[in-house]
């Protein structure tokens, strides 16, 4: 690494992102875990640092060049199977012309990332937002570095650097056929300014963008040789399992561990207030005495009330409330609904809680010594957990180290709400200076997740004899994750996500009328994979669909009817999906088609499936098509792989998922009754990824969003159910192998 | 007790009912085997008990005394992947790739029993829990190794 490329440091250009990095620290990793991008939040220095040249240290800060011309390209986010560890390499590596070959990814750290002045921007990996965010200042960082290379050998060749290219790691001089490489010249380089402006590639000159590049990781996973947070292994390590109170925000009233007092390897019980832990030198000693410790709660009278049934009457209240939020008013569409004349269809639709599960639950790893405090833990934002684990086990920020693991598993629950930071810092502390890790359950799981909210909305339309919407009045009546979660105020009193593709709908109606009813409550909420973007879409297509049948006409005729000139993309991706499933081509007997279409996370997506539905309600899947126009498709077999996973996670969500409530407790605690979609259960899923260019989309999380709406109005066009809830199960359907 | 495990002999003094997970995790330091249900639910603890699946999160370890336990570690043989293996690289099979071990190793089992699985084999075979979601790659995958024609 003698001939890394050095810091050449401007001071100027570092106070900007210290005091993003301030406030961040201040709000307790509040705004590195949002779900999406919110630019009045906090300026993230991703999106700030693109707005100035790049500078010499963050040249530096991403790239390595090694002597033996291996280059180290750093990654600063989280790697969970989303597949940006490669992607976001990419492009550095693209612009940088290097050998991918060569490349070796390496992780930014949390509190490298503090001590230099947030020189890699934000490292959440949250909403989808890694390629969306951070593309432009990555291949500005590589282009940076290839001009200083190309600048480099022209000085060493003695030629003039416009007589200069880069290719592969190495700088030709054309005219004269000679070459250097750039570990020779990784040097040099380093010691020139930086270019005050590079000119980035033109798409069609990419070489390693839109390529199918394998992932950097999967050799190491399919050889056990990676480490997830859970697998942390430290000298002289005890285990912490806990137990947080069955109703929210419960607190220990008193505790009798009398039970366990000689048992085998029980080294602790730690009364924390709001949970116990019980650590030992095996996690399964651990979980095991803590069935026999009692605990009495003190439980909030109000929580311990809390059901399904009020909740639901506590949702409605907000569909009739006369004070709301408005997301969005075009033209007068209470007049318009009220016109004599007017065909006004109506439906209520309602999404339920659902828990994360991911597959490696939650977990925290933490060594406390000599008030230096190391973490190992899976989390989706490593500088929340550093801000968060430093104020739990009240350390300075500067003396905390979070080491990068792989997750298993994110699906936004290891963002925003770093509970479990909190929690294993705390034991950390109790326990110091042994390093202990921390490990819930799979019922703590799922009994203590941060949901993804129910929400229950109504729409109204009205459509006119020729076809055309002319008004939509859509009221949301939902828990807000902005408020309840990340304490921040709603501008205007709406919440994004709680109206995500309802108040951004593409349809061309003169009138649109959408609210917003906030309906917090004390059920924990969190982001969720596709966040607003997993319940909206399906009420807004399918509402949509009720339209068309009320109109007579073709769900897909009706869309492009319908679908706004402003909004081609929107199309576009509708027609490629559609053309790519044969729409309109006879079926078999019995197999019906059914089609949505949305935007989300910068990407436009659209799916149709084919489903047959017998007398027993049982729905068989005989195909999905489902497709995505992320603008520039960075690893195109990655983005096939999000597709396909999204289908399952979708599935699992839409014809089982639900976490329900009754005295204040969740009902739900593992497998057996919150249930996963399994490969014998796996439909038949084709993908359609149809690049347009000229943005960045996000990948991990939009394609789930036309799933559910597509496949509910397919079983409407089966059946002539309407399905306006979700899961499935409830309404008494089954899923069999097509 | 003794426990054979990837072809190494182990001494073990823990209780006879923990669970043959916890022994291999915090006893051994054999991380493969994952923790994700508790209850036999999911499949990310499997580990090969002569050559059959086991959900070791559920298993006793004293009841593996005497048999050959594989885990994830143990497919590997001098540098050399098992098929199963080169396939789920092949195939670019892992997101996440927490369930992995135990969705290789299910694959091994399966394919020693039926070399040449048909679908239902393989939906019938398959039964761990993937939240990302990498079901058809899996299929995909053993269908591969199947074709290749190579002894599992």
């Amino acid at each position: 690494m003698n001939n890394a490329l050095k810091d050449v440091s401007s001071p100027a250009a570092q106070d900007p992102a210290k005091r993003d990095f301030l406030k961040l620290t201040t709000s307790v990793g509040v705004t590195s875990g949002l779900g999406f991008s919110l630019g009045f939040v906090i300026p993230s220095a991703g999106a700030a640092t693109p707005a100035t040249p790049n500078t010499p240290q963050k040249v530096n800060a991403w790239i390595e060049i090694q002597p033996d011309e291996s280059i180290i390209i750093r990654y600063a986010r989280a790697e969970m199977g989303q597949g940006s560890s490669t992607s976001a390499p990419m492009l550095v590596a693209d612009e940088l012309e290097a050998d991918w070959k060569k490349v070796i990814v390496q992780y930014a750290t949390a509190e490298n990332n503090l001590a230099q002045k947030r020189i890699y921007g934000d490292m959440a990996s949250v909403g989808s937002r890694t390629i969306q965010d951070s593309h432009e200042y990555l291949r500005k960082a590589g282009a940076t570095a290839r001009e200083m290379l190309i600048v480099a050998g022209a000085n060493a060749m003695n030629v003039p650097s416009s007589e200069c290219v880069a290719k592969l790691g190495v700088v030709y001089h054309t005219p004269s056929k000679k070459s250097m490489t750039y570990g020779q010249l990784a040097l040099a380089a380093s010691q020139l300014n930086a270019p005050a402006n590079v000119a980035l590639k033109d798409p069609k000159d990419w070489k390693i963008i839109g390529k199918p590049i394998k992932r950097r990781e999967i050799p190491d996973i399919v050889r056990a040789k990676i480490r997830y947070g859970i697998d942390t292994q430290l000298p002289g390590m005890v285990y912490a399992a806990v137990a947080a109170c069955p109703v929210f925000n419960g607190k220990v009233k008193s505790l009798d561990s009398s039970k366990i007092d000689n048992r085998r390897g029980i080294k602790k019980v730690l009364n924390m207030g709001d949970f116990v832990a019980v650590v030992a030198d095996n996690w399964w000693r651990a979980k095991e005495a803590l069935k026999d410790v009692s605990i009495e709660w003190d439980v909030p009278e109000k929580n311990a009330k809390l059901s399904s049934t009020s909740l639901m009457d506590y949702f409605k209240e907000g569909l009739s409330q006369s004070e709301v939020a408005v997301a969005r008013k075009d033209g007068d569409t209470l007049a318009a609904l009220s016109a004599p004349g007017a065909k006004v269809i109506e439906g209520e639709y309602f999404t339920p809680y659902l828990a994360h599960s991911t597959m490696e639950p939650m977990g925290y790893t933490g060594w406390l010594q000599d008030e230096k405090l190391e973490i190992w833990t899976s989390t989706q934002s490593a500088e929340a957990t550093l801000a968060v684990s430093a104020r739990a086990a009240d350390v300075k920020q500067e003396n905390v180290k979070v080491h990068p693991v792989q997750l298993g598993g994110g699906l936004g629950r290891r963002g925003g709400s770093q509970d479990f930071s909190i929690q294993g810092a705390k034991i950390a502390r109790a326990m110091s200076p042994l390093p202990v890790k921390m490990l819930w359950t799979r019922e703590e799981d799922t009994q203590h997740d941060f949901y993804r909210p129910a929400s229950l909305a109504k729409f109204r339309g009205v459509v006119t004899p020729e076809g055309r919407i002319d008004a939509l009045h859509i009221r949301v009546s939902a828990p807000s994750i902005l408020s309840s979660l990340l304490k921040l105020p709603l501008p205007g009193g709406v919440d994004p996500q709680a109206v995500a593709s309802l108040r951004d709908h593409p349809y061309a109606n003169p009138n649109s009328l959408v609210e917003y009813a906030q309906h917090d409550s004390n059920v924990p909420v969190g982001f969720w994979r596709s966040v607003g973007h997993s319940q909206n879409p399906f009420m807004r297509e399918c509402f949509i669909d009720e339209l068309a049948h009320a109109a007579g006409k073709d769900p897909l005729e009706f869309r492009l009817a319908n679908i706004s000139e402003k909004r081609p993309k929107d199309k576009a991706i509708l027609l490629a999906v559609t053309k790519a499933a044969n729409y309109g081509a006879p079926l078999p007997k019995g197999v019906f088609r059914g089609i949505a279409e949305t935007e989300g996370y910068g990407s436009y997506t659209a799916c149709v499936c084919e489903v047959s539905v017998n007398a027993q309600q049982q729905i068989k899947i005989h195909r999905i098509v489902v497709g995505i126009d992320p603008g520039y498709a960075v690893n195109p077999d990655n983005i096939q792989a999000q597709l396909q996973g999204s289908m399952v996670h979708g599935l699992s969500a839409i014809f089982w998922g639900e976490i329900t409530l009754k005295d204040g407790r969740v009902e739900q605690s593992n497998f057996h009754d919150y249930r996963m979609m399994r490969l014998n259960e796996m439909p038949k899923v084709e993908t359609v990824v149809a690049p347009t260019g000229g943005f960045w989309g996000g990948v991990g999380e939009p394609s789930q969003a036309p799933l559910g709406p597509a496949l509910a109005n397919a079983i409407f066009n089966a059946t002539g159910k309407r399905i306006r809830s979700f899961p499935l199960k409830n309404h008494g359907f089954t899923l069999i192998k097509a | 007790m003794k426990l054979s495990i990837n072809e190494h002999v182990y001494e073990l003094d823990v209780e006879p009912e923990m669970p043959l997970l916890w022994a291999l995790r915090d006893e051994l330091d054999i991380k493969g085997p994952k923790f994700g249900c508790g209850v036999a639910q999911c499949g990310a603890c499997t580990v090969l008990l002569n050559g059959e699946p086991v959900r070791s999160c559920s298993y006793p370890v004293s009841a593996a005394v005497g048999q050959q336990v594989v885990t994830i570690e143990g497919l590997e043989k001098k540098g050399h992947l098992h098929p199963v293996q080169q396939a789920w690289i092949d195939h670019e099979v892992p997101q996440c790739g927490y369930c992995q071990g135990g969705q290789m190793l299910a694959a091994v089992a399966l394919l020693k029993k039926k070399p040449k699985p048909t679908d239902d084999d393989i939906d019938a075979a398959m039964t761990n829990i993937c939240r990302c979601g990498t079901y058809a790659r899996i299929r995909a995958a053993i269908h591969a190794v199947a074709n290749k024609g190579v002894s599992a």
